[in-house]
């Protein structure tokens, strides 16, 4: 029991004395409040049950992620103004209202003018038996988390091995806690009663995604179900908990998050009016049925009803003081937006989520791929936005809720892509518009903040504004009001995917796919702004052949690709070309070699082995590379898409069809896989490669998907690298057979294309995904996001819809016009190309060889003499 | 900098201009390279308003003339208007297509585009000489 500057009761001076019941946010937020509305001499008692000062309750969870509860203390300027008397761990027991005296646990009394309760809520425990047994928990206070921690680590050690906990109650505090037992290293499940997770909050489609994300932490969930009794060990703590059926599940502790009653028996007790199920009822004034006593925050019922939630009661804080101040405001009534602070996963809720109002309207984007669920509620007419319901990507959390009840003023499939950049209405929000709900911040302070107040960026805003200091919800939204006013004032840059999107490949490819877009034009004029550039083209037209698949050539989409896609050639430095023919598995016949011989010889292209096992001839002009391909497709020759992000090689070694050593038919399933997966657009290129032994001579470990054979089957390893950031692939799975091989590369390849980012090959991708190659077994082997039937056939599409482009294009008159070396002269040959020999072949001249002259042994116009 | 000439009656500059192709034989945003009598390469670029602005083909940093296989698209200049601009397939320099200024060296000195002038007549694209800035 302590007491700040703690005096006895004085006698009533001409200063108005006000008692505030309760310690708790809403308290300190009343008393801040007050204080800044000038300099009127009150007397402040603030009493409080709890051994320390008010604390952010709602960032309770990050005392666990090392936050000291000091870190917690919320602002104690206000507590320290002299005309405020902070008491901490004396409860209030008993109010006299005829004498207008309260009394506390340690007999200390106070008079007052205006008595505040504020005394919040406590945590529920189930009416069944056990549920008050040692290892049993509610999770509310700075108190209640270090008792958690403090059993977690004794009984740990007792039993000698890491917890198995239960977390009763699967709503946004179950989650908190079981993210924070799982903190704890106790492994969770979390038991609700409900059809799915939040079900206060989100609708059942939003709760499966949910709970998906949720078992991707590795926290079980049982849905529908309730426990009937705590069952105790043989020392008494909790052992089990027991369901209707008379099944039993393990549990050495458990949390009890089932809900909050308002702590109004104080209230009760001195006759003041009270809701049947809880909360001293509050006119709009924030009024008790005794008008010298005030309830705020959660303890307050409003219309019938209490919320738990925090900005409610802010908004009530405020409301008392500015009626103390004989001001004449009025509660607005509750706003029940929400967000889930469990890190990794994202939801909110807002505004009428459950789609209730009359005639409302729903638009709902899923992607069961990327774990993302979101659903907007809208007026019968589509304009007005009622609520709101967002799982897996809650980026647009903060734009949406100040819109509620507002028109949307766009597209509403523009606010659902994933993307923080998408949410178009960000910069455009009127200044009146609530942003911070927690802290009632205008979008119009925030720009204030930065204009007027010098803010350099957003913690400074929320140093200065409060906006985003205390759920944390408004912050991404904060941030990008912050960011746009920092760039009109000419500050920062943006670090959007280029100057004509603002979203990122992944967010894009939803985008489109949401969006149905098949043309570059319709895509920019849709999501980005004027027409594009040697970044968003390449990807949009990337992203295109994985949605649409058209020929690279096709239409529109043709100006899109950069020169080495559009002519299906390398560009090499003097702008000339390569030329790769497809050899599958690094295999080619003597009937093959000549071919490919007798075009290099004629001509006159310098030729290599590349490292990919396939031979690469350079020197081809634009106007010969269909002249070249005709002879190689004639011979049975088709693409290597050395030039696209696809697939490139599959390299080999020659296996148990030669090698003493091999297992199995290397050369058979690399010429298989190359042919399955040929012309196979993505992010950035693939390679694989498949070795007969574990003596791995094909390198296959340095590859995106490398395939080795063992004794039971094939190996898979994924994510490996060459280049620039060496990397080896990583087992995936032992023993496959050559169906399962090829279904699990085939998962693993479009999962990979439908969510990595622009230019990132297999090997970060994986290293970013969320659970990890365990995650990603799960993915494709247990089909835990339930999309194995898409990815697969994607695949078979892909695989039925293959045609070799250079085939098609030697087809098409139109296509051909490209590869004209002139408009006002198609064959003539480039007169600035010029060629030297070495080593009895052709190079690029330097430029000083071409100043002299004299080395040139071959201009354009010359045939090659060796 | 090249104006477009379209309006400018056509015997002012009759004696400079070299008839090159129609203005069908061009892609919007597709370069097309084009051989002048005098050797040089020029690189034409056809823009969804319907403008053709023609420049160098000939990629300054590379000394290659590739610029009529880059990627044509706009940007954001200083005067807040979006310019039409091409990317060298090479090593991804942007320079403005109306004027011929480099937008982006990628850390290179600034090499600038001699641009041309061009006017379109009865359908037909015709190309003046370069005007180096
Ligand atoms: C031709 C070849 C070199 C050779 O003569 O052997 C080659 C040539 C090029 N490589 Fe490569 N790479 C070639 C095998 C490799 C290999 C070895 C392999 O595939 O086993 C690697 C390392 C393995 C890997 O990719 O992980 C390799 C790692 C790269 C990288 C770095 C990739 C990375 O993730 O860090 C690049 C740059 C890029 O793609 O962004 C690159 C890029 C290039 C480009 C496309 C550079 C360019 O933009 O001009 C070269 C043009 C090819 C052309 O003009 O035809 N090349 N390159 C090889 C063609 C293989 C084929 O048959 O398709
Ligand atoms: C883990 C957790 C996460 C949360 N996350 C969010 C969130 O993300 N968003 C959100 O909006 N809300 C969240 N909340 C809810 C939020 O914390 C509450 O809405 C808010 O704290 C309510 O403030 P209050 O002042 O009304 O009550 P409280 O903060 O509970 O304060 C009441 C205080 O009064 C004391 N008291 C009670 N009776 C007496 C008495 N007789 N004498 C003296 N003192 C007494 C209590 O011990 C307590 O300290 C979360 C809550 C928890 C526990
Ligand atoms: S990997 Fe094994 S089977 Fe293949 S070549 Fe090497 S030793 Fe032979
Ligand atoms: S809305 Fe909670 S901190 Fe802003």
């Amino acid at each position: 029991m302590t007491s700040r500057s703690h005096a006895e009761p004085s006698p009533s001076t001409d200063a108005h004395r006000i008692v505030v019941i309760g310690a708790g946010m809403v308290a300190h937020r009343f008393v801040e409040s007050l204080l800044s509305r000038g300099d009127a001499p009150w007397r402040i008692a603030v009493i409080g049950d709890e051994p320390r000062a008010p604390y952010d309750r709602v960032g309770l969870t990050s005392w666990f992620e090392g936050r000291a509860a000091e870190d917690l203390a919320l602002d104690a300027a206000s507590l320290s103004d002299p005309r405020v008397e902070l008491v901490t761990g004396d409860a209030a027991t008993f109010i006299d209202r005829g004498g207008r005296i309260v009394t506390t646990s340690a007999r200390r009394r106070y008079e007052y003018d205006t008595l505040v309760l504020a005394t919040g809520s406590y945590a529920a425990r189930p009416a069944i038996d056990g549920s008050h047994l040692p290892g049993t928990f509610v999770y509310r206070t700075i108190d209640d988390l270090e008792d958690i921690t403090a059993f977690v680590r004794q009984r740990s050690a007792e039993l000698g091995r890491p917890l198995r906990g239960t977390v009763v109650g699967g709503g946004l505090l179950g989650l908190e806690a079981a993210g924070a037992l799982q903190g704890l290293e106790v492994d969770c499940t979390v038991i609700h009663s409900g059809t799915h997770l939040l079900s206060a909050q989100i609708d059942r489609a939003g709760g499966e995604v949910l709970g998906r994300l949720i078992r991707e932490r590795d926290i079980r969930i049982r849905t529908e179900s309730r426990a009937t009794r705590v069952a105790p060990g043989p020392e008494g703590a909790v052992a089990a908990l027991e369901f209707p059926d008379g099944s039993y599940e393990e549990s050495d502790l458990v949390i009890f998050t089932v809900g909050v009653r308002p702590n109004d028996s104080l209230a009760r007790d001195a006759g003041l009016d009270a809701e049947p199920r809880g909360g001293v009822r509050i006119d709009d004034g924030c009024a008790t049925n005794d008008p010298s006593v005030l309830a705020i925050g959660e303890v307050a019922s409003h219309g019938g009803r209490s919320v738990g939630l925090v900005a409610p009661g802010y908004a009530m804080a405020e409301v008392a003081a500015d009626r103390l101040c004989g001001g004449e405001s009025t509660f607005p009534g509750f706003d029940e937006s929400t967000k889930l602070k469990l890190s990794g996963v994202d939801v909110a809720s807002f505004g009428d989520a459950f789609a209730a109002s009359p005639n409302a309207l729903d638009v709902v984007f899923s992607d069961p791929v990327g774990g993302t669920y979101k659903k907007l509620v809208l007026s019968d007419d589509a304009k007005t936005l009622l609520g709101g319901v967002l799982v897996g990507d809650a980026s647009a959390y903060g734009s949406l809720r100040p819109l509620v009840g507002g028109p949307l003023g766009g597209d509403p499939s523009a606010y659902l892509m994933p993307s923080d950049g998408v949410a178009a209405p960000t910069g455009d929000l009127p200044d009146e518009a609530i942003v911070c709900s927690c802290s009632s911040v205008t979008a119009g302070r925030i720009r204030g903040a930065v204009h007027e107040d010098g803010c350099a960026d957003a913690d400074e805003v929320k140093a200065c504004t409060r906006a985003g200091a205390t759920c944390g919800s408004c912050f991404v939204m904060v941030k990008k009001l912050v960011g746009k006013e920092l760039t009109s004032l000419g500050k920062t840059v943006s670090n959007a995917l280029c100057e004509h999107f603002e979203m990122s490949r992944r967010q894009l490819f939803d985008a489109v796919r949401v969006a149905e877009l098949t043309t570059f034009t319709q895509i920019i004029e849709r999501f980005g702004h004027g027409r594009g550039c040697d970044v968003c083209k390449p990807t949009v037209a990337s992203i295109l052949s994985g949605l649409v698949g058209e020929h690279v050539l096709d239409g529109e989409n043709a100006t899109l690709q950069d020169t080495n896609d559009h002519v299906m050639a390398n560009m090499q430095k003097d702008g000339s070309y390569s030329v790769v023919p497809r050899m599958p598995g690094g295999e080619v016949t003597p009937e093959g070699l000549v071919v490919i011989g007798s075009v290099a010889k004629k001509y006159g292209l310098y030729t290599k082995l590349t490292g990919g096992q396939r031979i690469d001839m350079f020197g081809a002009r634009l106007e010969q590379l269909p002249l070249i391909w005709r002879e190689l497709v004639d011979a049975g020759f088709e693409s290597g898409q050395a030039y696209g992000k696809s697939l490139r090689t599959v390299k080999s070694c020659v296996g148990s069809t030669w090698c003493r050593y091999g297992v199995l038919d290397a050369v058979g399933m690399a010429v298989n896989l190359e042919l399955r997966y040929r012309g196979l657009r993505s992010p950035h290129k693939l390679k694989l490669g498949v070795s007969g032994c574990a003596r791995e001579c094909a390198e296959a470990r340095g590859k995106d998907v490398g395939v080795i054979a063992a004794e039971n089957g094939w190996n898979m390893y994924v994510g490996g690298n060459g280049g620039f950031t060496p990397r080896h692939a990583e087992l995936l799975s032992e023993g496959l057979s050559n169906a399962e091989l090829i279904r699990a590369i085939d998962r693993f390849f479009m999962y990979y294309i439908r969510t990595a980012d622009r230019l990132q090959r297999t090997a970060p991708w994986v290293q970013e995904l969320e659970g990890g190659l365990d995650g990603l077994r799960e993915v494709i082997f247990e089909d835990s996001l339930g999309i194995c039937d898409d990815l697969d056939a994607a695949m078979a599409r892909h695989v039925a819809g293959y045609q070799d482009e250079w085939a098609a294009t030697l087809e098409d008159p139109d296509k051909l016009r490209r590869f004209h070396s002139f408009v006002n002269a198609p064959d003539t040959p480039d007169p600035s190309l010029a060629y030297v020999s070495e080593r009895d072949q052709v190079r690029p001249a330097s430029v000083e060889e071409r100043e002299s002259g004299a080395v040139i042994i071959a201009g354009t116009t010359l045939e090659v003499r060796r | 900098m090249t104006v477009q000439t379209a309006t400018m009656p056509q015997s002012s500059r009759a004696g400079a201009l070299v008839d090159v192709c129609a203005v069908t034989d061009l892609e919007t945003e597709r370069g097309r390279a084009a051989l002048l009598p005098d050797g040089t390469q020029v690189a034409l670029f056809l823009l969804p308003d319907g403008a053709v602005r023609v420049v160098s083909n000939c990629d300054p940093y590379a000394g290659a003339n590739v610029l009529s296989r880059g990627i044509v698209g706009t940007r954001l200049v200083a005067d807040g208007t979006e310019t039409p601009t091409i990317a060298s397939p090479l090593h991804k320099q942007v320079w403005d297509l109306r004027t011929g200024e480099v937008l982006e060296t990628h850390g290179r000195e600034a090499r600038h585009l001699p641009v041309h002038a061009v006017e379109i007549d009865g359908g037909r694209v015709l190309i003046g000489e370069a005007e180096t800035r």
